[in-house]
């Protein structure tokens, strides 16, 4: 289990993240929806520690970080690399293949011999269907292809934790659908994930709970049925401009 | 033109030329190749913020962009033997042309590395690489694409900037010309034919560039960040 506790964020003078608490369970996909600027990206972010929380806990199958004090940069690396991330802007290396960006994380970091990360990327490649763009550069593939590559590169870490931060803000609708339609498959299957996301229907379909974050705090939590039958004024609004 | 006039140029191509081959192109090459490796440290150091390093390194870009190069030959050649240091030509003029290049191309390099998307970072740090891993791997390939025709404008200045060093006594091209033409007294001449073989290296150098840039395959907006580099350094 994930468990986030009084999680705090400045960015300078801005309160991004105000003490939030909340537990993310094991194999279960939890959306997080808001308005653009409520922090739910910063809350994404904080949890792989690409942004550093000035103070609270977060705790990963027994993995403690306590952000009030200075924790290592070992210890936090161990820690982002059982996360894995996906980007909105895909943020594929485009010096490199799509292969080459699949194998970059087990060969560099999990020091993986080449030829086993060559095998387990390919199996990834077959899983996203784009077996046939292996040698293909990133400006060679749609948006849409782009994304399932940069699924791949993330799944290839192993990662126990998957995030997704709008992966398909940036792609129209056509392409946005094969990449849905991958998440949703992953989301079957064991893997815990966590997504922001703007898109409402896809939020109903995939999500086993849905997190509605306003102003940096976490206004309402539960299943995307037991949010719309809060009758929480400001969540219905939300929930209707979208729908 | 008459026969004198072609006899003194053919005369005097041979041994301006062997100047070229000997003293401005090696002398080119190594202060390139040495102030370029330079350049990308200080680059690294100074992007990186490395603590007190990063000090030392922008007071380094500062001075020798702010000094004209012809000062800081003589500094090196005439004022340093004053102080019981001194430093064969060559040696003298490798030392401050890499030195030169070491503090415009470290601008470049900063720019290119600046110039590579922050997600690109990101992605590399969300894998679990280190900072020495994401720089290396993921970042300098990037920026090295960009920085390379900007690195190359800074190579055919050099080889012009180099008839500086006739001042300090190296034998390169301009020197060995001014010393053919204390013997000949036609400077007109001498100086046209020099200038046309600097202008000669220079265009087959102008001709590799276009070649080079055409096998990098630069996208749009690569050469967009290309341009603005180049517009700074100009």
């Amino acid at each position: 289990m994930l468990k986030i506790e009084k999680l705090n964020k400045y960015f300078g003078d801005n309160h991004v993240l105000k003490d939030i608490s909340l537990d993310i369970e094991t194999k279960k996909t939890t959306v997080i929806i808001g308005s653009s600027g409520s922090g739910k990206s910063t809350l994404l972010r904080c949890i792989n520690l690409l942004e550093t929380p000035n103070s609270g806990v977060i705790n990963l199958d027994g993995t403690e970080l306590d952000f009030s004090k200075k924790i290592p940069g070992n210890v936090k690396k161990s820690f982002t690399k059982r996360t894995g991330m996906v980007f909105q802007s895909f943020n594929l290396f485009p010096h490199k293949t799509a292969l080459e960006n699949i194998i970059e994380g087990p060969v560099v970091v999990l020091k993986k011999d080449k030829k086993t990360a060559i095998d387990e990327a390919m199996e990834l490649l077959r899983r996203v269907g784009l077996e046939d763009k292996r040698d293909s550069y990133p400006n060679q593939l749609s948006g849409g292809q782009q994304q399932r590559i940069a699924i791949a590169r993330a799944l290839a870490m192993k990662p126990e934790v998957l995030l997704f931060d709008e992966p398909t803000s940036a792609l129209d609708p056509e392409l946005g659908a094969e990449v849905l339609g991958l998440i949703k498959e992953l989301s079957k299957e064991d893997y815990t994930i966590i997504i922001v996301t703007h898109n409402m229907s896809f939020a109903r379909e995939v999500s086993d709970e849905v997190v509605f974050v306003e102003k940096g705090e976490i206004l309402a939590k539960g299943s995307y049925d037991d949010l719309t039958a809060m009758h929480n004024e400001r969540i219905t609004q939300f929930l209707s401009y979208l729908d | 033109m008459d026969a004198r006039a072609i006899e003194i140029l053919t005369e005097s191509f041979w041994p301006i030329l062997k100047a070229g081959l000997c003293y401005t192109i090696p002398l080119t090459l190594i202060a390139f190749v040495l102030g370029t490796l330079l350049a990308a440290l200080v680059a690294i150091v100074r992007v990186s913020k490395v603590p007190v390093l990063n000090k030392i390194c922008e007071l380094y870009v500062w001075i020798i962009r702010g000094t004209p190069l012809l000062v800081q030959l003589f500094l090196v050649f005439f004022g340093l033997p004053k102080v019981g240091i001194v430093i064969e030509p060559m040696p003298a003029g490798i030392m401050v042309f890499s030195i030169s290049i070491g503090a415009y191309s470290s601008e470049i390099f900063r720019a290119a590395i600046l110039s590579i998307p922050k997600g690109q970072w990101e992605a590399a740090m969300a894998l679990g690489m280190s900072y020495p891993q994401q720089l290396i791997r993921i970042i300098l390939p990037q920026a090295f694409k960009i920085a390379l025709p900007p690195l190359f404008n800074s190579f055919i200045s050099l080889v012009k900037d180099t008839s500086l060093a006739a001042n300090i006594t190296i034998p390169e091209m301009l020197l060995t010309t001014q010393r053919i033409t204390a013997r000949n007294y036609e400077p007109l001449l001498m100086y046209i034919e020099v200038g046309f073989i600097y202008l000669l290296f220079c265009t087959v150098l102008n001709f590799v560039q276009t070649k080079m840039e055409e096998r990098l395959m630069l996208t749009p907006d690569e050469k967009k960040k290309i341009q603005k580099i180049n517009d700074a350094q100009a």
